[in-house]
């Protein structure tokens, strides 16, 4: 029996295992959007704007491990889609973004609502397509999905004119794949792991440095039996944090820009670097000329061009993480480094890095400390970008593995709120906290519509410091203190969220701050709480941009109010 | 060999898909990443629905190693070979039109004799010359011929493949 183009994109969908769609129609999608009907399985979640299904299907994509698929129309809706696509790809995360094209006849001819989206989005999408013909449609899902999802992970868009979507033809899912371009080594080379352990059982002064890859593959017990065999602490990018237990006695924190003193320190220090699923960013390295000086370098990846990017690599190991360590395991001699161990922790000793300075104000770092508190760390934390994502970064302490998910690579404002959405659904069992800043949510906070007409119960913090916090640190410290357009007006976000029929509060005070998040917890959907916090609190320590990593700046030694826990 | 932190001339050859849009995605590739490429040559090869891509790119190897994976991480991208430290055969071809009169003609035509060159077209007031050979070659007698006056010139850019009879 022939089907159309829009059954077949369905049927392909389903057998891909696909169960949500975020998404927003138009004129060129409707033939899709007609058949959504047909196939019940497949749950259809409207945004309210292109954007925020990009990022619903994200962070879908990575709490769950398979592909986030969204949809939108042609011209602006594939456009608005455009920064969650560029956000998946930096952040490598499977992603099948499905856009409506106007029909073949008038492709090239300025159509209404007609933009050369496959144009736009070949530098962020790991591949792209635009189907001219019915009969290549369930072989192109079929590849989409699978270059999404394996290797290194990333987003592929799929145009599809409407002409075809309405297009009759038989259809034949393939069960083979045809891509000669496309190859993933997953084992990594036995003489390159080899040579990886000598370095590493030679070492005395070793860190590692660990990346999402290590959470992409699920490779946690691995990576956890790697650094407990051989005793090597354990620093993380931002969005290498909950890899490993961030209470475990050789976790040192992220390191970097805002980075922890203590892993800062220690990589700086360090005689061997061994980098794993991470890509040397330079919110991670600082000044490259001046990073890890003494280290050599192992670099453990499932991209081969990430390897000498950067950072110039004596042993690289390409493959996948999980099987990388299991065999690296095998390799490695038990180790104790005393001595460099016990080195760490006079640093960490020496610059607690969870204490909070002492203040009357309402402090976001104790925000985060009491949303870690009150979840006892079982929860899904979803930042945004800037301030709030570096307090959710280094206040919350990752004892459950992906539990934090934030727009690391792109860094783009308005990523909580869908993402939160994307994670909820995703993951319904689980207490997800949507940490935003007041600039960030004003970026997507129409999807507050969708959170309740879809019933996701995310819990959302407001760090509301009435600015562009983080470019407002910057010019406090950078620019003189001269704070140019970074200073909010803000509408009144518990009544916004009631007129989106959220329940929310306000927190004025640090005695209100436990009651307000228990009595978010505690409501069964989703709950706004806007935290008034102190106007100029910022996040230290800070490295400079272009300095080394030696080279943090941290206030006046502050009072200690809880300690390091 | 190339030192490790000098700028040297580096000769890619690539398979890659004979699909809509490649040449776009490699040239977009160059873009973004700021490589530095010199010329990019495609046509068929003897694969069916494969192209053969050589491309001179200007960079240290650690730059041109960098260029090479990025390339291969192409899905329309097969295989990416630098084989600048190969013992390759290298080509490109330039066609050149020269102003001649009748008293320059003659000499012209002597010039064109020793680089084993060919004119292709003769008009009152110019001819064209059509020249095979390694960069060097070609810009020798380009040099040569400017001394008439060259009117238009077009070249390929190289293409290459190793020699021998491994492929």
């Amino acid at each position: 029996m022939k089907k159309t183009g829009a059954q077949i994109l369905c049927e392909s969908l389903v057998k891909e295992g696909v169960e949500v769609v975020f998404g927003i129609l138009g004129g060129a999608v409707l033939p899709i959007y007609d058949t959504f009907p047909q196939y019940p399985q497949l749950r259809h979640i409207l945004v309210r704007h292109e954007q925020g299904a990009a990022h619903a299907a994200d962070g879908y994509a990575r709490v769950t491990h398979k592909a986030g698929v969204c949809i939108a129309t042609s011209g602006p809706g594939a456009t608005n889609l455009v920064t969650g696509i560029a956000n998946a790809y930096m952040d490598s995360a499977p992603l099948v973004a499905i856009t409506g094209q106007v029909a073949r006849p008038v492709i090239g001819k300025d159509a209404f609502q007609e933009t050369d989206i496959t144009g736009i989005t070949i530098p962020i999408t790991k591949h792209n397509y635009l189907v001219t013909d019915v009969a290549e449609l369930a072989k192109t899902v079929k590849e989409a999905f699978h270059i999404a999802q394996t290797g290194r992970p990333g987003p592929v868009l799929i145009d599809i004119p409407r002409d075809v979507q309405q297009e009759q033809t038989d259809f034949v899912y393939p069960d083979k794949l045809d891509l000669p371009g496309y190859r993933v080594v997953s084992r990594g080379h036995p003489a390159q792991i080899k040579k990886a352990a000598k370095l590493i059982n030679e070492a005395e002064q070793p860190v590692i440095i660990a990346g999402r890859g290590i959470i992409i593959s699920q490779a946690y017990d691995e990576f956890k039996e790697f650094a407990e065999k051989a005793q090597i602490p354990v620093a993380h990018t931002l969005l290498g944090l909950s890899s490993f237990p961030g209470n475990h006695i050789l976790d040192l924190g992220m390191l970097g820009m805002h980075g922890t003193p203590c892993a800062n320190m220690t990589v700086q220090n360090a005689d061997l670097l061994i980098a794993i699923g991470m890509r040397f960013d330079d919110r991670a390295t600082g000044n490259t000329r001046e990073f890890a000086p003494h280290a050599r370098v192992i670099h453990i990846d499932i991209d081969p061009a990430e390897i000498g990017k950067n950072i110039p690599t004596e042993v690289p190991v390409v493959g996948d993480i999980k099987s990388v360590l299991t065999a690296l395991n095998e390799e490695i001699e038990r180790r104790e480094h005393v001595d460099w161990l016990s080195q760490i922790e006079q640093w960490r000793y020496e610059h607690p890095s969870l204490e909070i300075r002492q203040s009357d104000e309402l402090l976001p770092q104790y925000i985060v400390h009491q949303i870690c508190e009150a979840t006892q760390g079982d929860a899904l934390v979803v930042t945004g970008v800037g301030q709030n994502q570096m307090w959710a970064a280094r206040y919350f302490v990752y004892t459950k593995p992906n539990s934090l998910i934030s727009g690391g690579g792109l860094g783009p404002m308005g990523f909580e709120l869908p993402a939160a959405m994307g994670v909820k659904v995703g993951c319904p069992e689980e207490v997800v906290w949507c940490v935003a800043g007041d600039g960030g949510f004003q970026m997507t906070i129409q999807e507050l519509a969708t959170i309740t007409q879809e019933n996701i119960a995310v819990k959302i913090a407001i760090m509301n410091n009435g600015y562009l916090g983080m470019v407002r640190q910057w010019q406090e410290l950078f620019y003189g203190r001269r704070y140019v357009d970074t200073k909010l007006w803000n509408p009144d976000f518990v009544k916004i969220a009631e007129a989106y029929d959220i329940p929310g509060v306000r927190v004025k005070r640090r005695e209100e701050v436990i009651p307000a998040i228990q009595k978010a917890m505690e409501y069964p959907g989703a709950f706004l709480i806007d935290f008034l916090i102190e106007p100029e609190e910022n996040i230290y320590p800070i490295v400079p941009p272009g300095e080394s990593l030696a080279r943090f700046f941290e206030p006046s030694k502050p009072e200690v109010l809880g300690g390091k826990f | 060999m190339g030192g490790k932190l000098t700028n040297t001339k580096h000769t890619l050859v690539a398979l890659v898909e004979d699909k809509p849009g490649v040449l776009n995605r490699i040239a977009s590739l160059f873009r973004r990443r700021a490589f530095n490429i010199q010329s990019l040559a495609v046509g068929g090869s003897e694969h069916p629905g494969l192209s053969r891509m050589t491309t001179v790119v200007v960079g240290d190897s650690a730059q041109v190693e960098q260029v090479r994976k990025q390339l291969e991480k192409l899905i329309n991208v097969v295989k990416v070979s630098d084989i600048t430290e190969e013992d390759m055969v290298a080509r490109e071809l330039a066609l050149i039109k020269v102003k001649a009169s009748a008293s320059t003609r003659s000499e012209i035509m002597q010039i064109v004799d020793i680089f084993r060159a060919n004119i292709v077209d003769v008009a009152p007031g110019s001819l064209t010359v059509e020249v095979t050979g390694d960069e060097d070659k070609l810009d020798s007698l380009l040099g040569l011929l400017r001394d008439f006056g060259v009117k238009e010139v077009s070249r390929t850019g190289r293409i290459a493949l190793t020699r021998g009879s491994s492929s």
